[in-house]
């Protein structure tokens, strides 16, 4: 395909071609097109994986996954967004679970079936070691899997793409949970804090607060102190 | 030992922790630590016997690329479905060039394969690199008049070609045994299959096989038996106390890992042993009170 001019390119969403200006993500660039997203669009910046987008190069075999939010758009790319991942999450009650190394094959037991293929990892947008952290859990290495599914944003397109069918970003998500509540080490000023706080320490301040206008709120936020 | 990386595997992390503590601890005693392969997957369990399956051996060639790319010459590891699985995973994975070629170039993310990563058992590296001489050598509390029934199952010794002895006169575990001072107590189903992952579906057909490796066990004396597979352990541990009263001696059999076994022997931290391991041990004098 030839490029249409220098300052533009041609992309293709659900299979018809577009010529929109070079530069813009691929977001952008569908709107620009007269594409207007009622799904598949959030935050605009990266963070919540609404947005999640397969395209393929003409003349390339593989599959890609962007966030169209995050990406620029190329001449030549074949796009298809994907709005929502039909993957059923758990209900579980965190205070009441036994966080033994088993709590997360209990729940996920589809994490069995992976066969290590790594199909999930070049899926992932976030570059994170989906595989590895499927594998943690695996055997119960409950702060691992929470550390490596870390940047998850939770866009679904690993459990899309796995052939075992394994709801990675939900199982790491209630293991992120499961170290919260068990296993990270507690926080002695935060403790500190709360019992201030019941104590009244801060009472007239936040009272003193409250009963300002916007001014004088303004006035103080613009002089405070910024460690 | 050769450049070797320790392959754990899942239950080794999880409901084997004593295995790998006890293993850890005599390797260390023999001055040989076991080294962590890094970023290890599953092996791959339960081993694929398709032949053109190959999606089935990723997670183990994935294992033996991590080893190539820390520059190990061979994997050892513990748990003996691991060994089964990772060995037979690599024989047949090298024996066909394109298979090889079509796993790696489905790895196209990973250096590929190049081939020649060894697999072993702890026990056949205690045979034949480390000798079993140098083992009685570091023995401190020699386990004298220990009964103890070899159980080897199946995945240590079958099939045949991978297998770390003879499938059906194994001598290994007895040889070990005999080198920690202890008496080894053949019996009739020593490599008799346990049920494995039938305990899911059908478990009473694991309680029976496992109740006739038991009760063939301590009807032959024994009060020890070792095994060096978790899922083993797990069935013959759960039998025993499932149909304790139907067993045919009213003595007690400590069902422990070999390694553990050893870690008595050395002294060092043994892991977790059953209550009944422990009484037995009241019998054999450690290592000072042989000094006095």
């Amino acid at each position: 395909m030839s490029i249409p001019s220098e300052n533009t390119i041609r992309i293709y969403v659900m299979g018809s071609a577009y010529e929109v200006p070079r530069g813009l993500t691929i977001m952008d660039a569908m709107e620009h097109a007269g594409w207007r997203f009622t799904r598949g669009a959030g935050c605009r910046s990266g963070f919540c994986g609404a947005c999640s987008t397969v395209y393929r190069h003409e003349g390339d075999y593989r599959l890609r996954f962007v966030l169209a939010c995050q990406t620029e758009a190329e001449d030549g790319m074949y796009l298809v967004q994907l709005p929502f991942t039909p993957a059923p999450r758990v209900s579980y009650t965190l205070a009441a679970l036994n966080p033994d190394e088993n709590v997360l094959l209990q729940h996920y037991p589809e994490i069995a079936r992976c066969v290590s293929c790594n199909t999930c990892t070049k899926a992932c947008p976030q570059d994170i070691e989906v595989m590895d952290y499927v594998q943690a859990a695996l055997r119960g290495d409950i702060a691992q899997t929470a550390s490596l599914s870390f940047d998850c944003i939770q866009c679904g397109l690993c459990s899309m793409r796995c052939p075992a069918d394994i709801k990675h970003y939900h199982m790491a998500q209630m293991a992120r949970r499961v170290y919260g509540r068990y296993m990270s080490p507690i926080t002695e000023h935060l403790e500190e804090r709360i019992v201030e706080i019941e104590k009244g320490v801060y009472a007239e301040e936040v009272d003193a607060l409250v009963k300002m206008t916007r001014g004088e709120l303004e006035e103080i936020y613009a002089a405070r102190v910024v460690e | 030992m050769n450049n070797t990386a320790y392959f754990p595997g899942c239950s080794l992390k999880a409901e084997a922790s004593d295995y790998e503590r006890s293993a850890a601890a005599v390797m260390e005693a023999l001055g040989q630590p076991l080294e962590e392969l890094e970023r290890w997957t599953c092996c791959g369990t339960v081993y694929s016997l398709t032949d053109d399956d190959l999606m089935h051996q990723l997670a183990s060639v994935r294992n033996l690329i991590r080893a190539q790319e820390c520059g190990a010459e061979e994997i050892v590891t513990l748990c003996s479905m691991c060994f089964n699985t990772l060995k037979r995973s690599k024989v047949f994975i090298e024996q066909d060039a394109a298979r090889l070629e079509t796993v790696n170039a489905f790895m196209d993310e990973e250096p590929d394969y190049e081939g020649g990563i060894e697999v072993f058992h702890l026990l056949e590296i205690l045979r034949d690199q480390v000798g079993f001489e140098s083992i009685e050598g570091r023995v401190t509390r020699p386990l004298s008049g220990l009964r103890v029934a070899p159980y080897y199952g199946c995945t240590l010794l079958r099939p045949r070609e991978i297998g770390i002895d003879e499938p059906d006169t194994p001598m290994i575990l007895q040889d070990f045994i005999r080198t920690l001072w202890a008496t080894p107590v053949e019996f009739a189903f020593q490599a008799e299959c346990c049920g494995t992952y039938q305990i899911v579906d059908t478990p009473e057909m694991v309680l029976e096989k496992s109740h006739r490796i038991l009760s063939s066990a301590m009807r032959a004396g024994a009060e020890v038996m070792v095994t060096s597979c978790p899922l083993c352990m797990h069935n013959l541990r759960l039998c025993y106390e499932e149909l304790r009263s139907s067993l045919p001696e009213k003595r007690e059999l400590s069902i422990v890992y070999w390694t553990q076994l050893a870690a008595i022997a050395f002294e060092v931290e043994t892991g977790e042993l059953p209550a009944s391991m422990d009484k037995l041990l009241e019998g054999l004098p450690t290592s000072m009170e042989l000094v006095r």
